[in-house]
């Protein structure tokens, strides 16, 4: 088993601590919310969309740390990308929580790379997939919750 | 059988339960986990099983094995004989007054969505009530919740303290003249609360309401006397109960199970049928159709034979003093908060930390080898009534020795250091 200071990385509680983009959005082009059935975690996430660009990008709830340091640092990859970008960033995001021998996009990837520890620990990937999961039902104009079940 | 220390009483629940014993019964428990000892305190989602109960399943299936109520041969004989002499088992062990008031069923949610699909729908009419309390499982809500908006019927909840015990008056303020059945739980599974029963059912008594208990949390670890509690129906699990998973009890008093229809069609479940009219079996296996869970039921026959070799008065008297051990323990850490302090209660300690996650805390337990549940533990409203969205729970069996708890502080403590 990978050792818990694989999962728990400095950038990781910083995140926890002081989570990045942690608000609502008045201007919100859409949203979504997600949440996990299995431990009652709940995130809002909300979109500034404009001319398929993110121009903002937020997320409010309640979850572990490792949701919610997950959610922080999506916001900070997908702000300014394309919706298309984002959902690439997602796709190396995926393989990364879902597949121990893949080859990693670092660069695609940026800081979201410090949770590739989470892999270890099968029961907390869906923590980690939530945000994500929300913010592509968000990006679809998906009007039901998305839950990672 | 082993755990009978036959040493003079010293008077300390904890010194005259030989844990160390009762340990090597449980082959699960000798294992390392991450490198370390098990530590397994998640008693209240399922308790281990006893070497006893699992040669009881492997000695049914080797040697047993065939379909009961039903062949001339020889096996079939057997495994209906040990099948019954379960039904007995269990009956004495609640001391129930008949074995026909004894129903298998898969366990505490089956028991619950039995009553109310057949009782319930029989009896409940729109703008009749339902009595359930605040802390109630999820199966102790939902089965109502379906059968209320089916009917037009009114699911009422009887509010509990800051410390997670029932308010007695309150509850007794909700009971109107529509009310048609009270339906709570005997032991919280999230909080750990003990609820006064027996005064429980003498109130609907009173008001001439019929009340199920919900036992899930309570058959393991304290006495329980349906007679004395009074009560209409009383269901279990095996599981929690050292028990095979997917075989439960659901207890009813006759004259009440006699007058409700059947809950599913099937064989076993018939005297006689014809295209034009079925007769229905006698009870209890007017409620018990299809081929059922033999095994399981002859295992959960077993753990109620282990438990009371061990003796369910000294098991709870043991467990009680660890659950004081381990919240004083727990107490001393001050970012810590126990939720569920009820005067009343189980072995079960809930908490959450200030600023940690409780999948957090899980997960970092689990790197030590100690095995907690956390989450909202199918109770969602009663975590809404203490305003937090999961805890931490530790629940303990009497397996579980003070080290453990030991094991269980230090490893809240390296929780800290992680997140510090």
């Amino acid at each position: 088993m990978a050792g818990l200071n694989d999962l728990y990385q400095e950038i990781l509680l910083e995140h926890n601590s002081k989570p990045h983009n942690f608000r609502s959005m008045k201007d919100a082009t859409q949203s979504a919310e997600g949440f996990n059935p299995l431990c009652g975690d709940m995130i809002t996430v909300f979109l500034h969309v404009a001319d398929g660009v993110i121009a903002d990008v937020s997320f409010q709830g309640s979850g572990c740390a490792i949701s919610r340091a997950s959610a922080s640092m999506m916001t900070q990859s997908v702000k300014g990308k394309s919706t298309r970008e984002a959902e690439e960033t997602f796709e190396a995001f995926r393989l990364m929580m879902t597949d121990l021998d893949a080859e990693l996009d670092y660069v695609t990837l940026g800081d979201l790379e410090s949770l590739s520890g989470v892999v270890e620990f099968p029961t907390r990937i869906k923590c980690a997939v939530l945000a994500w999961h929300t913010l592509r039902a968000a990006m679809d104009g998906q009007d039901a919750a998305v839950t990672t079940e | 059988m082993t755990g009978i220390n036959t040493s003079p009483h010293t008077g300390d629940p904890l010194l005259d339960f030989d844990v160390a014993k009762v340990k090597e019964d449980f082959p699960i428990l000798n294992q390392t986990v991450n490198g370390h000892p098990l530590v397994y305190l998640d008693n209240a989602a399922t308790s281990q099983k006893p070497r006893s109960v699992i040669d009881a399943l492997v000695g049914y299936y080797s040697a047993d094995n065939s379909n009961v109520h039903r062949g001339v041969h020889t096996l079939s004989q057997r495994a209906t004989d040990h099948y019954e002499e379960a039904r007995t088992k269990v009956r004495r062990f609640i001391n129930a007054d008949d074995d026909r008031e004894i129903i298998y069923v898969r366990g505490t949610t089956e028991g619950i969505n039995l009553v109310a699909q057949t009782f319930g729908r029989e009896n409940i009419h729109e703008g009749d009530e339902i009595i359930i309390s605040a802390m109630e499982h999820h199966s102790n809500i939902v089965p109502w919740q379906m059968l209320c908006q089916e009917r037009g019927a009114i699911l009422k909840v009887a509010p509990i303290d800051d410390s997670g015990e029932l308010l007695l008056d309150e509850y007794e303020a909700l009971i109107t003249s529509r009310t048609r059945l009270v339906s709570m739980v005997h032991v919280s599974n999230a909080l750990g609360s003990i609820i006064p029963a027996k005064r429980a059912v003498e109130i609907a008594h009173a008001h001439g309401v019929p009340v199920l208990l919900d036992g899930a949390q309570a058959v393991a670890h304290a006495k329980v006397d349906v007679q004395d509690l009074d009560c209409d129906f009383y269901v279990f699990s095996g599981h929690k109960l050292y028990g095979p998973t997917g075989i439960g009890i659901l207890y009813g008093k006759a004259d009440l199970l006699e007058a409700m229809p059947p809950y599913q069609g099937g064989g076993e479940m018939i005297r006689s049928v014809t295209f034009e009219k079925t007769l229905y079996n006698v009870l209890p296996h007017k409620f018990e159709a299809g081929t059922p869970n033999i095994a399981g039921s002859i295992g959960l026959g077993a753990a109620v034979d282990y438990v009371e070799a061990l003796g369910i008065e000294r098991i709870g008297a043991y467990e009680s003093g660890l659950l004081e051990y381990g919240t004083e323990l727990l107490s001393r850490i001050s970012s810590l908060k126990i939720i569920g302090t009820a005067k009343e209660k189980s072995g079960i300690l809930s908490f959450v930390m200030d600023g940690i996650h409780p999948h957090d805390i899980g997960t970092i337990l689990d790197a030590e080898g100690i095995a907690i549940r956390t989450g909202h533990h199918c109770a969602q409203p009663l975590m809404d009534r203490f305003g937090v969205p999961a805890t931490a729970r530790a629940s303990l069996a009497f397996y579980n020795t003070k080290e453990d708890l030991d094991a269980l502080a230090q490893a809240i403590d390296r929780v800290i250091e992680v997140f510090s």
